[in-house]
């Protein structure tokens, strides 16, 4: 029996509705504990393949997420040839994925990418002349979530993780060696020992868990980062977007020293914008600091968008940051057009061709309408997509924490019950595999090797 | 010079150590006409190193060897001179049962078990080369031009393929103990294109026992209640002998310290690589400067003999040098060697050459077991050897091979990490290898593993009887006591007694046995239906223990082991091109064409295989089952 995944069936976007799908054995379950319908006592009454009007309700909170309409399609004749339920939400923002959150929360698995077509073929529904196309489908997913692994290795998440994941490996090196070799001449782990390192490793996951929130990922959107030289308009541009005056806007180069992020809803689409500091070379510390944040909101941007200044000429400044675009999204604003123009359009266009740009005066507030429509039809005519990043990865990383905390609070209870200290450590190793799973490592032999690093045993 | 035809067989086995023996057992009772050959016969079974069968995960392969109809548990039960259940304090998965042996009646037992067995014959013999046509095993030729025809040949040649001993800086060819070793044999696997490799492993000095003073040393007593590894005994009953323990002092490491510079396996002579988990006593030091001692135990090595094994202390340093730091030791200071330390260095394969079945991958039917797998340890031999008989027999009678699982068996484990993963050093079992080590327990080996072998031939009527009854009454038992319940006044002062919380409610007899401080037997006292339970014999009455107390963990286990044989039971076609797969990695492509893993779930346990390779195995599995229906 396969388990049962879910995942926005709908391309984002401030769409009318955004559609979740659930598919595999316990979709019908999953949809009974969080929809409500209106004309039926709960959502098993509802008949095969109708669509009924109901809530999304949070039955932690009993509050209300969502109106919506669901329905419950009886395998085989489904998408995926499995049982699956479909709930049509109001699209493009927080009620959508506070109900994906609810269906994960109920038991299902984020879907990956190409997930449902996947199942839909080896369950023969597709037709074999596709089969190359699901190849790509789970090919483009890995080059992608290699690059999301990429980004984030130096990332402030997988950084944590690896610690934590440090302190659970010499926690099961130590079990490890207890219960492999009774015989030798070791130090005997206590059952109270274990208990306090299981206690510490938990608070360490429960402080990461509670900078990921959901409520952090409902202000999450689509991630926006401001790049440019210095002194070129960031802050006033993000001020202008924001329309509140949050960061420092000085003459004085270097001025915004840290990233600046704000979320906020460009008409109907969460945005997280990054106003960076430049990223330029310098020896001040504290700067340096902003420089690197400045790094990191760049690679995990969706779009990007460069600020340059018409009033100068294109200089190494802005070409240095040029060459850093890479394969990324990105819109060119030009700014102070108020002033005399001595900047030239076509050195972009010969380093980047076809690149496209729209014109702006922050000083005197022409332009921003402008910039807006352009990014709201980039979204809407699929030019810049959320991919595997922002939210969904999120989510997944959400999902496997708690696991991994789960894991840990049944060792924890196995601990403080006195029971064998082998039966705690079957959890504790638990707890290692999904933190594993974050980072994408999960090799099973790291313990054995650090037992014999570490520990003088043998014949 | 001419070669001689001496006979015909339908399954020739070369080497007669513990992996040999049960080969050549499992072939012979499953009746295959067998030949088992030994360069020496004073070698069958011998124990070449430590006078000790079992510990932790080892005792968990001889109860899988007995419950699939091998010799070791039986044998070791009839030869121990000491028992022991190691482990107590912790859970049951983890108990494991280690008994010292008489190495001498060891030997001789197995030597007799053989000589008797019904369709084998035991040959002094070295084999100097497989006959092969076409890749088809045909037979071996012997040392002496005699030529043995075989259907099958299943290869065990230990520490024997081109050995080389070593101490200090003397080395000389030979086999263990003195043995002679296997040289030409070693060349003829090289050009039938075996990639061969070099691991060595060592053994510590034996010392005469009447030159130790026990008085300083502490002794170490057997079980007064003695657990059999074999299913087929209900109980024993011996006098034991004691094994002594003392340690090492900063005296000791000077004088091994001061004499690096003579040990081999500083001097660069040793090419092989050495278990980590058994490193030689100057390695320990070298490795790990701050410990201030080493233990080490003092072990007799039989009834018949005064020689004593002297465990945790093997080195290659020369026997000058050894007698001197021997001599430091507490208990130790008169001692006479009778045999010096050695390191030995020996040939063997890559295990990725094997299939699941241990049959090599470029000769159809020779097949493989023991340290010539690049394993480590007698039980890791035998098991390995049990099953390669087992799959050699099942091959020429055209069946269905016999593989256990990693969810099955910690046989699986071990032949599933070396022919999946290899390995890069001798391969010891461990319980941390296994990862559904709640339901390889060693109390229920024969309920995982006996049925299974009755199946394909190997376990006799009356171990098959046995199994069942004990299947019975345990099963009977746990519904009986999930089904008696007792009132609050019953179970209450009971539960005070034991300092255990009182009950407000009616309460099943399992329910209460769950709490960690009420056992099987405690529970007597308010199990009123117990007097009518008589039958139940101490392996159901373990099993019934451990099912009851830890059902919740089991359960846990359970569902994961069903999602793991998901996976597993995805065949995949043995002669699949890989190269012709769209949408591979290509270092997952290389290495799913080298190790040609047989399911799904094997090859998602190769490095280098990710996630989405498998999908993509996944994708074209179905376009083949498609296009082919």
């Amino acid at each position: 029996m396969e388990d049962t995944i879910a995942a926005v069936a709908t391309p984002y976007g401030e769409g009318g509705i955004g559609i979740i799908r659930v598919s595999g054995n316990k979709a019908g379950s999953i949809l009974n504990m969080i929809f409500r319908p209106l004309k039926y006592q709960n959502a098993t009454q509802i008949e095969n393949r109708r669509l009924v009007y109901g809530h999304i309700v949070d039955s932690k909170t009993d509050i209300v997420v969502d109106e919506v309409l669901a329905v419950f399609m009886k395998a085989p004749h489904t998408y995926t040839a499995e049982d699956v339920a479909e709930i049509h939400c109001h699209g493009g923002s927080v009620p959508l994925r506070r109900t994906l959150d609810l269906c994960l929360s109920a038991g299902a698995r984020l879907a990956e990418k190409g997930e449902f077509t996947k199942r839909a073929f080896l369950n023969g529904r597709i037709d074999l002349s596709q089969a190359e196309a699901v190849i790509d489908l789970i090919r483009a997913k890995t080059d992608l979530s290699f690059d999301a692994a990429m980004s984030q290795a130096e990332g402030y998440l997988s950084q944590k993780i690896r610690k934590i994941r440090e302190n659970l490996m010499d926690l099961l090196v130590q079990l490890a060696v207890n219960i492999d070799y009774p015989d030798e001449d070791i130090e005997v782990l206590t059952l109270q020992e274990t208990e306090k390192s299981i206690l510490q490793i938990y608070d360490k996951l429960e402080k990461l868990r509670s900078t990921a929130d959901a409520g952090r990922i409902l202000r999450e959107g689509l991630r926006i980062a401001i790049v440019g030289k210095p002194n070129v308009g960031k802050s006033s541009l993000m001020n202008a977007l924001l329309r509140e005056s949050r960061a420092i806007v000085t003459e004085i180069p270097g001025t915004t020293r840290d990233t600046i992020e704000e979320g906020f809803d460009l008409r109907g689409i969460p945005v997280q914008l990054t106003d960076t500091a430049g990223i330029r070379e310098t020896e001040d510390p504290v700067e340096k600091i902003g420089v690197e944040r400045s790094k990191d909101a760049f690679n995990q941007a969706d779009l990007v968008l460069f600020m340059l200044d018409t009033s100068r000429t294109f200089d190494r400044e802005d070409n240095d940051i040029l060459e850093q675009i890479g394969n990324k999204k990105v819109l060119f604003l030009l700014n102070k057009t108020d002033l005399p123009r001595k900047f030239d359009w076509v050195e972009i266009e010969k380093r980047l061709p076809g690149a496209e740009k729209t014109e702006l005066s922050l000083k005197e507030e022409t332009g921003i309408s402008l910039l807006e429509d352009k990014i709201t039809e980039w979204i809407f005519g699929g030019r810049v997509k959320r991919e595997e990043s922002g939210m969904v990865t999120n989510l997944r990383h959400i999902k496997l924490l708690e696991q991994a905390m789960d894991a840990l609070s049944d060792a924890k209870t196995a601990a403080e019950q006195r029971e064998a200290l082998d039966l705690v450590e079957i959890d504790v190793r638990r707890a290692w595999e999904f933190l594993g799973e974050i980072i994408g490592e999960t090799a099973a032999d790291d313990v054995i090797d650090k037992v014999f690093e570490r520990f003088c045993l043998g014949k | 010079m001419s070669n001689y035809k001496m006979g015909d067989y339908d399954v020739v086995v070369i080497g007669a150590g513990h992996a040999g023996c049960e080969a050549g057992l499992a072939a012979a009772r499953m009746g295959k006409k067998t030949l088992v050959l030994s360069i020496n016969l004073e070698a069958v079974a011998m124990m070449a190193c430590n006078p000790s069968i079992g510990g932790s995960g080892k005792g968990h392969l001889v109860r899988e060897i007995d419950a699939l109809g091998g010799e070791m548990g039986i044998i070791i039960d009839k030869t121990f001179i000491q028992s022991k259940m190691l482990n107590t304090a912790k859970g049951p998965a983890v108990h494991s049962l280690r008994a010292q042996a008489d190495k001498e009646r060891y030997h001789q037992e197995m030597k007799r078990t053989l000589e008797k067995q019904e369709n084998l014959d035991l040959k002094q013999g070295e084999a100097v080369e497989i006959l092969t046509e076409e890749n088809v095993v045909k037979g071996v030729l012997l040392k002496t031009g005699a030529v043995y025809g075989a259907k099958s040949v299943i290869l065990a040649t230990g520490t024997f393929l081109a050995g080389k001993i070593f101490i200090g800086d003397r080395n000389y060819q030979s086999g263990p103990n003195g043995l002679a070793p296997s040289v030409e044999l070693a060349e003829n696997l090289r050009k039938l294109g075996f990639g061969m490799r070099r691991f060595k492993t060592g053994t510590p000095a034996r010392a005469l026992g009447k030159s130790l003073d026990y008085d300083k040393m502490t002794e170490q007593l057997g079980d007064s209640e003695i657990v059999p590894f074999s299913f087929m005994n209900e109980t024993l009953e011996k006098e034991q002998s004691s094994c002594w323990l003392t340690y090492t002092n900063e005296e000791t490491h000077r004088v091994i310290r001061e004499n690096f510079g003579r040990s081999a396996l500083f001097g660069g002579q040793i090419e092989g690589i050495g278990p980590r988990y058994c490193p030689s006593i100057e390695d320990k030091i070298n490795r790990f400067p701050d410990r201030e001692r080493h233990q080490l135990f003092i072990e007799p090595e039989g009834l018949s003999t005064d020689e004593m094994y002297i465990q945790g202390m093997s080195t290659s340093l020369p026997e000058d040098v050894q007698e001197q730091f021997y001599k430091t030791i507490p208990g130790l200071e008169h001692l006479k060697i009778v045999r010096p330390a050695y390191a030995i260095e020996y040939d063997c394969i890559d295990p990725l050459e094997l299939k699941l079945n241990l049959e090599h991958r470029k000769v159809s039917n020779l097949f493989c077991a023991g340290q010539f797998n690049g394993s480590s340890g007698y039980e890791e031999a035998a098991a390995q050897g049990i099953m390669a008989g087992i799959n050699a027999v099942l091959k020429l009678d055209g069946k269905e091979p016999f593989i256990l699982d990693r969810s099955e068996a910690y046989i699986g484990v071990l032949i599933d990490d070396l022919i999946t993963k290899g390995t890069n050093e001798p391969y010891r079992i461990m319980t941390s290898r296994a990862e559904y080590r709640l339901a390889l327990r060693q109390d229920n080996a024969d309920l995982r593993l006996t049925e299974k072998a009755y199946e394909v031939g190997l376990v006799s009527e009356e171990r098959y009887a046995k199994y069942k009854q004990v299947n019975k009454e345990a099963e009977e038992e746990i519904k009986r006591l999930k089904e008696t319940t007792v009132s609050p006044s019953e179970a209450n002062p009971f539960l005070e007694k034991l300092g255990s919380s009182p009950v407000d409610g009616k309460i099943s007899l399992a329910e209460l046995m769950k709490r960690p401080e009420v056992t099987y037997d405690l529970l007597k006292e308010i199990d009123s239906g117990r007097e009518n339970v008589h039958l139940i014999s101490a392996h159901a009455r373990k099993r019934v223990e451990v099912e009851i107390k830890y059902a919740g963990y089991i359960d846990k286990q359970r569902q994961q082991i069903e999602k793991f044989r998901r996976l597993e039971g995805r065949r995949l076609p043995e002669n699949l091109d890989y190269s012709s797969l769209d949408g591979l990695r290509i270092e997952a492509r290389q290495k799913l064409d080298a190790i040609r893993p047989e399911s799904i779930g094997q090859a998602s346990r190769i490095s280098g295989v990710s996630p989405a390779d498998i999908n993509v195995l996944l994708i074209h599995l179905e376009k083949m089952r498609r296009a082919k229906a």
